[in-house]
Parts: C-alpha cells; sequence; structure tokens
C-alpha cells in the first residue's frame, strides 16, 4: 500500500516536470521574436469581482480595460487621448499592460493584493478599488512601497485627508458630493417656488455612507432653511428593509437623501412603492438609483429617482469625446455605461498621462507628473473643468450633475447650463 | 405610536418570518435525517430564484404557473446531488461532509455568476405582485402568498412524515438508523427522499422570493445564515421548531428595526439564540 502511494507520487512528479518543461519551451519559444518589443507599463488594478458588488466591480473595471485597449491603439478613430497611434509616445510607444485582482469587498484583501501587485508583479501604479474602505488598506500599502495608487471612484472623504503622499483621486470626495445636495434643493425652492423642508437620510453602514451622512449633517448648519428628520443608518447585505420604511413613513419627510449599493437601492425602491411612501423627491448619492440594473429591475418603478451624478451619455452634445467613449463601452460590453465606469475610465487616462509625461516607469517621476497634472476639460470625458490635485491628492476641478431616470431613460436635469431635459419634480403620485 | 403600526409591523414581520421559516424547513429535514449540514442549501435557494426569474423572463410563465415546476424540479436536483456527491460522504468524517457540501456551495455560487453574470435580476409585474389594503395595514402579496405557501408546504410535509408509507420510513431512519435498516428499510433511499424533499422546500421559497427580492449569484446567504438561526432557535431537526424559529426571527427583526437603530436589528435576534442555547441546549422544540 505504501509501495503503491510511493510510486503515484513518483509518477505524479514525472508529471509534473514533463508538463513544466514543456511549458517552459513553448513560453521560450514565444518569447524569441518581438523585436520591435517596446517596453510594457505594468499597472495593477483591484477591484471587488466576486461577492455582492461583483456587478459593479465588473462594470467598473471593464471601463478601465477600454481605457487600456484605446491608450494601446485598438480603437484608432475614436479621437480619445492616446488612441492614435497607439501606446505612450513619450516612453517609445510602450503599451500598458494592465493586471486585475479581485478584492472581494474585503480590506484585508485588498492590502495583500497591492503588496502582491507591487512585489511580484512589479506594477509602476495602482487603480482601484470601487470600495472606499479597500481603498483605505491599498493606500496604505501603496503609501509604505512609494507606489503611485490613482482611484476614479473611491469617494470617502478621509481617503485625501491623511497626508498620502501617492495617493491621488480624481473624483470629487463625498463630502463635496453631499453640498450638491443642499445646493440643488436651495436652488428649487428659490428658482422652481417649492417649499422643501425636511430631509431624511437613509445610509448603508460601511466608510462610504456613513461618512456621507456625516458629511450631510455637517452641511446642515450651511443651509438651515432644511431640517433632517431621520436618520437611518442600515447594515449592507440585509433580507428586508421594512422597518427602516417605516420609520421614515412615520418621519414625513419631503426629501430623502439615499447612500446605498445596487441591491438595496432595488429593495428600498420596491418597498417604497408597496408602502406607497411618497416623498417629493428621492435624491441618490453613488450610480444605485440610476444603473442599469436598477432601471432593469424595477422597470417603470425606476423613474423620477434623482442621482447625484458625475457623467451621462446625453452629455455627447456637449463633447465628442463624451460619445465617443459611450459609443465603444456599449459595443464592446453590450450595456450602457454608468457614471462610475466613466470616473474609472477618467482616472485610467490620467494615469497614462502623468506616465507619459513622466516619460519613464520610475515610480518618483510618475508621482511628480501626477502633482503636476493640468488637464484642461476638452481633454477630459468628464463634464469637469479639469484635472489638476490639491497637495492633498485631492482633484479640485471636478463638478456634479443630477440625473433623474425619466421615460426615455436618464436624463441630466441640473444644473441648467448642462440640463438636457426638464425636471420632473416632485415625482408623481401614488402609481 | 398608533395600534395601526404595531400591526403593520406585526404583520410584515410575520411575512418574512414565513419566507425564513420555509428556507429552514428544508434544512431541518435533512440535518434531523443525517445530521448533516446542507451548506449549498442557501445556493438551491438561488438556482431556485433564477430557474423562476428565466421562466418568467424568457418563457413569459409567472411565478405562479411555474411554483409546482420549480418544486419538482429542485426535487430531481436534490436527490441527484444526494446520489453523487453526499451519499459517497455519509458514512464519512463530519469534515469530509462539510467539505462536500461547502464545495457544493463554492462551486454552485461560481457557476451562477459565471452562467448568469454578476447582475441583479428581478421579476416585475408577477400575478403576486402589488399589495392588499386590509384598514390601514398593508398586506404585500408576496409576502401573503409566502404565508399560504409556507404554511400549505409544512402542513403538506406534516402529512407526508406522519401519515404515509415512506415518511413513516424516513422517520425510522431518522430515529434508528440500523433498526430500520434490518426491519427493511431501503435507508438510501429514504436519504434521497429527504434531500429532494428538502430541495423541493427552497424552491417553493425561492419562487415565492423572486417575486419580490432580486436574483444574484450570492442571494443565497443573505437567506440562509438567518435559516440556520431559525433551525437553531427552533431545534435541530425539528421541522415544527423551524417553522417556529423562522416567524420569531422574522417578528424580531422588524420589530428591532423600528425601534433600535436599523444597524443592529438582529441583535435582539443573535441574542435570543445565545439565551436559549444556553439555557434550552436542544432549541425550543428540540428533542434529546
Amino acid at each position: 500500500m505504501r509501495e503503491q502511494h510511493k510510486r503515484s507520487i513518483t509518477r505524479w512528479g514525472q508529471f509534473c516536470s514533463t508538463a513544466l518543461s514543456a511549458l517552459l519551451i513553448a513560453t521560450g519559444f514565444a518569447l524569441v521574436p518581438p523585436s520591435e518589443a517596446a517596453e510594457v507599463v505594468k499597472i495593477g488594478a483591484i477591484y471587488p469581482l466576486s461577492g455582492q458588488v461583483a456587478k459593479s466591480g465588473e462594470d467598473t473595471l471593464n471601463a478601465i480595460k477600454l481605457a487600456v485597449d484605446v491608450i494601446n491603439g485598438k480603437y484608432p478613430d475614436s479621437g480619445l487621448p492616446f488612441a492614435k497611434p497607439g501606446g505612450l509616445p513619450k516612453l517609445g510607444g510602450a503599451k500598458i499592460e494592465l493586471i486585475a485582482v479581485d478584492h472581494q469587498g474585503k480590506p484585508e484583501i485588498g492590502a495583500a493584493e497591492a503588496e502582491r501587485l507591487i512585489t511580484q508583479e512589479k506594477v509602476v501604479a495602482l487603480i482601484g478599488t470601487f470600495f472606499s474602505s479597500v481603498a483605505a488598506s491599498v493606500g496604505q500599502v501603496a503609501e509604505r512601497n512609494e507606489v503611485p495608487f490613482i482611484t476614479g471612484e473611491s469617494e470617502a472623504t478621509p481617503l485625501t485627508e491623511r497626508g498620502y503622499k501617492w495617493l491621488f483621486r480624481t473624483t470629487p470626495s463625498s463630502r463635496t458630493q453631499a453640498k450638491d445636495f443642499f445646493v440643488f434643493l436651495r436652488d428649487l425652492n428659490a428658482q422652481h417656488g417649492q417649499k422643501i423642508q425636511s430631509i431624511a437620510l437613509v445610509h448603508e453602514n460601511t466608510l462610504w455612507g456613513q461618512e456621507f451622512g456625516q458629511s450631510i449633517t455637517g452641511y446642515a448648519a450651511e443651509f438651515p432653511e432644511f431640517k433632517i428628520v431621520a436618520d437611518i443608518s442600515y447594515q449592507q447585505g440585509t433580507t428586508d428593509v421594512t422597518s427602516e420604511v417605516q420609520r421614515l413613513i412615520a418621519a414625513k419627510p419631503d426629501v430623502v437623501f439615499h447612500a446605498s449599493y445596487d441591491a438595496e437601492a432595488i429593495l428600498f425602491a420596491r418597498t417604497y412603492k408597496q408602502f406607497n411612501f411618497t416623498p417629493q423627491g428621492v435624491m441618490a448619492i453613488g450610480a444605485a438609483f440610476g444603473s442599469s440594473a436598477f432601471r432593469d429591475a424595477l422597470k417603470d418603478d425606476a423613474k423620477y429617482y434623482l442621482v447625484r451624478e458625475h457623467w451621462a451619455r446625453d452629455l455627447a452634445g456637449k463633447s465628442p469625446l463624451i460619445e465617443s467613449v459611450g459609443r465603444l463601452y456599449l459595443n464592446a460590453y453590450n450595456k450602457p455605461m454608468d457614471g462610475t465606469p466613466a470616473r474609472a475610465f477618467q482616472a485610467m487616462m490620467v494615469l497614462a498621462d502623468a506616465i507619459n509625461r513622466a516619460g519613464s516607469t520610475d515610480a518618483k517621476a510618475i508621482q511628480k507628473a501626477l502633482q503636476e497634472t493640468n488637464l484642461p476639460p476638452s481633454s477630459l470625458i468628464m463634464p469637469w473643468e479639469g484635472v489638476q490635485f490639491d497637495a492633498k491628492g485631492q482633484n479640485t476641478k471636478t463638478r456634479g450633475i443630477f440625473i433623474q431616470t425619466l421615460a426615455n431613460g436618464p436624463a441630466t436635469v441640473w444644473p441648467t447650463d448642462l440640463a438636457q431635459a426638464k425636471l420632473v419634480w416632485p415625482r408623481s403620485g401614488p402609481r | 405610536m398608533t395600534t395601526e403600526l404595531l400591526l403593520q409591523l406585526l404583520v410584515s414581520g410575520l411575512g418574512m418570518g414565513f419566507i425564513f421559516a420555509l428556507i429552514a424547513v428544508g434544512l431541518a429535514l435533512i440535518y434531523g435525517m443525517m445530521g448533516i449540514v446542507n451548506f449549498a442549501h442557501g445556493e438551491f435557494l438561488m438556482i431556485s430564484m433564477y430557474a423562476t426569474y428565466y421562466a418568467f423572463s424568457l418563457g413569459h410563465l409567472d411565478p405562479v404557473l411555474t411554483l409546482p415546476l420549480v418544486a419538482a424540479a429542485m426535487f430531481v436536483l436534490g436527490v441527484f446531488v444526494y446520489y453523487v456527491l453526499v451519499r459517497r460522504v455519509i458514512n464519512g468524517s463530519m469534515h469530509a461532509q462539510i467539505f462536500a457540501t461547502f464545495g457544493l456551495m463554492i462551486f454552485l455560487q461560481a457557476a451562477a455568476q459565471f452562467f448568469f453574470g454578476a447582475d441583479y435580476y428581478a421579476v416585475t409585474g408577477s400575478l403576486l405582485s402589488g399589495v392588499v389594503l386590509l384598514g390601514s395595514v398593508t398586506l404585500p402579496m408576496p409576502q401573503i402568498s409566502a404565508a399560504i405557501g409556507a404554511t400549505l408546504t409544512t402542513l403538506a410535509l406534516y402529512v407526508v412524515m406522519f401519515h404515509t408509507a415512506p415518511g413513516r420510513s424516513l422517520r425510522a431512519v431518522s430515529q434508528d438508523r440500523i433498526a430500520a435498516l434490518t426491519l427493511g428499510v431501503n435507508a438510501d433511499r429514504m436519504n434521497a427522499l429527504a434531500w429532494g424533499l428538502s430541495a423541493a422546500c427552497v424552491g417553493i421559497a425561492g419562487s415565492l422570493l423572486a417575486n419580490f427580492y432580486y436574483v444574484f449569484p450570492r442571494v443565497g446567504g443573505v437567506f440562509v445564515l438567518v435559516a440556520y438561526v431559525a433551525v437553531a432557535l427552533g431545534g435541530f431537526g425539528s421541522v415544527g421548531g423551524a417553522l417556529f424559529g423562522g416567524l420569531i426571527i422574522g417578528v424580531l427583526q422588524v420589530l428591532a428595526g423600528f425601534y433600535l437603530p436599523s444597524t443592529l436589528k438582529f441583535v435582539p435576534v443573535y441574542l435570543l439564540y445565545l439565551v436559549i442555547v444556553l439555557v434550552r441546549p436542544t432549541g425550543l422544540l428540540g428533542r434529546q
């Protein structure tokens, strides 16, 4: 018995060594010819590809893959930066190689993967991570290893408040975004003769949602005409939200501010309908209440939710780049691009621009180039005034829009100078 | 605090409780029979939800119509899983049993993500959507049907277990396997039957749940954790206990979610569970 066991191990070993040598020969052959081989720039992308938000992680990572394809010259006629002739010109036309890993929504896994990408895969920069809690742990690893880390969609304010020198954020922080909610309501009261007074706050309880809640309550003093009548924090991944909605009904708010991910956004919207809870408006941070998943799942009931967004396809008229990237994304992944993928795409382009200007893959040079970034609006796919980082690594030239899902899909309804459709307010009554 | 509001909370809690109960009943059945905890139980729920969703979106069949079909298909799946996987580890160590069903869980989750993607899907506008108003109390249709479905299923299970020949054999095997074998009961077939019934129960739960909850590859985990607690609360291996445990949890979490900060809504549930484990380790209705 033992003898037999031993023999099978030897046979297994033989098999392994044969397979290994075959593999070595094969890769050896593959490595011989590349004569025009410019240097490859490796970038690590860390996203949630399994678990609760796998869908959003996949959509966001897809945008980064698209950006890399654009930069590598796959779409020469797209009119986007680097598209023609492809590659980073100041690095001899070097291509970007994206190494994507899954952090499962867990900060500790994110940190371990970041460590592995830096030390073993030798990536020159990191991009990610959707979840702000994971961005916080990845940011620490990047800082310690002195590797640039750029985030295009992790919004928690503290990320750029810790004095990190290697973290750069193109998206506005949630504090900046929270202010837009009040500005919007004040504008509505002043310009459209609405009488909005009471606000209820509903947010999930990870870093992102907590932080949004704190930002909103923090701004309350600056906007004294509004009163926060309920502040409900709920556990992500819940089975039902009946009790939360009952508390909202009891509080009778004019407006609800929401910070929820896709799953709970669907659950809340369905429960609102069940209990016929119809505030004048529901305004959300993050894309969940206007995402394609939300619209597919709720059909007609998805209408009139307002999302504080960063990007919209209907802004195509304002910029040919927006039209171009929206079309490429739809063709490549067979689903329309949302605001979060758009921001991730932009972050990847900003990173590529910095690496190109650095003219090398040296971390210090890339860091310096990122600090000196000053992109004009015409080079962006975002409706921003530009990209320029402050000393904390936060982009200071962002701008927000509000999108409302109407009969023909989501449309930009605010601010007035960018609006593509008329705002529906209040949401139509019981349906 | 009005009476209507309290009534509303109770009704909503019971509605959710029946769903938890229906999932828990299947778990309790298998545990009672074989002492095996089926970690893939939540994934059975997920599969039945996908089946319901695709029958609705591709075949335009309402969940009410597909419910018996889904239950039947899940019965077959349960039996299949028993013969292909569980039978091989049933006499093995507990670790082997845990790894087998745990592995199945991971396999099914990954397969679902591979085939269906990570998107959220939901059945919209089925016959069981909408609400019924009873005075000022809102009764969501999906939850009413869940209550009726769970009650009927548990009753049917009771009739099968206590008033039919296979049911008697099932109970015989669960009480004393060796004795049952000497009396000519085919224990293997009874185990397969238990797996089939368990999967059919969760199939019915999935069909009902799909009317108001969205389906995605990890949906099983959201519900099955609560179902485990329901089983432990009601008494391991007791089908009636699982039903009872599910209802208690449903009501308790809705009340707690209203009166406490809602992030704490499951704290009283787990607290009650701890107390029961300490005071009465067999659970409320469990046997020694």
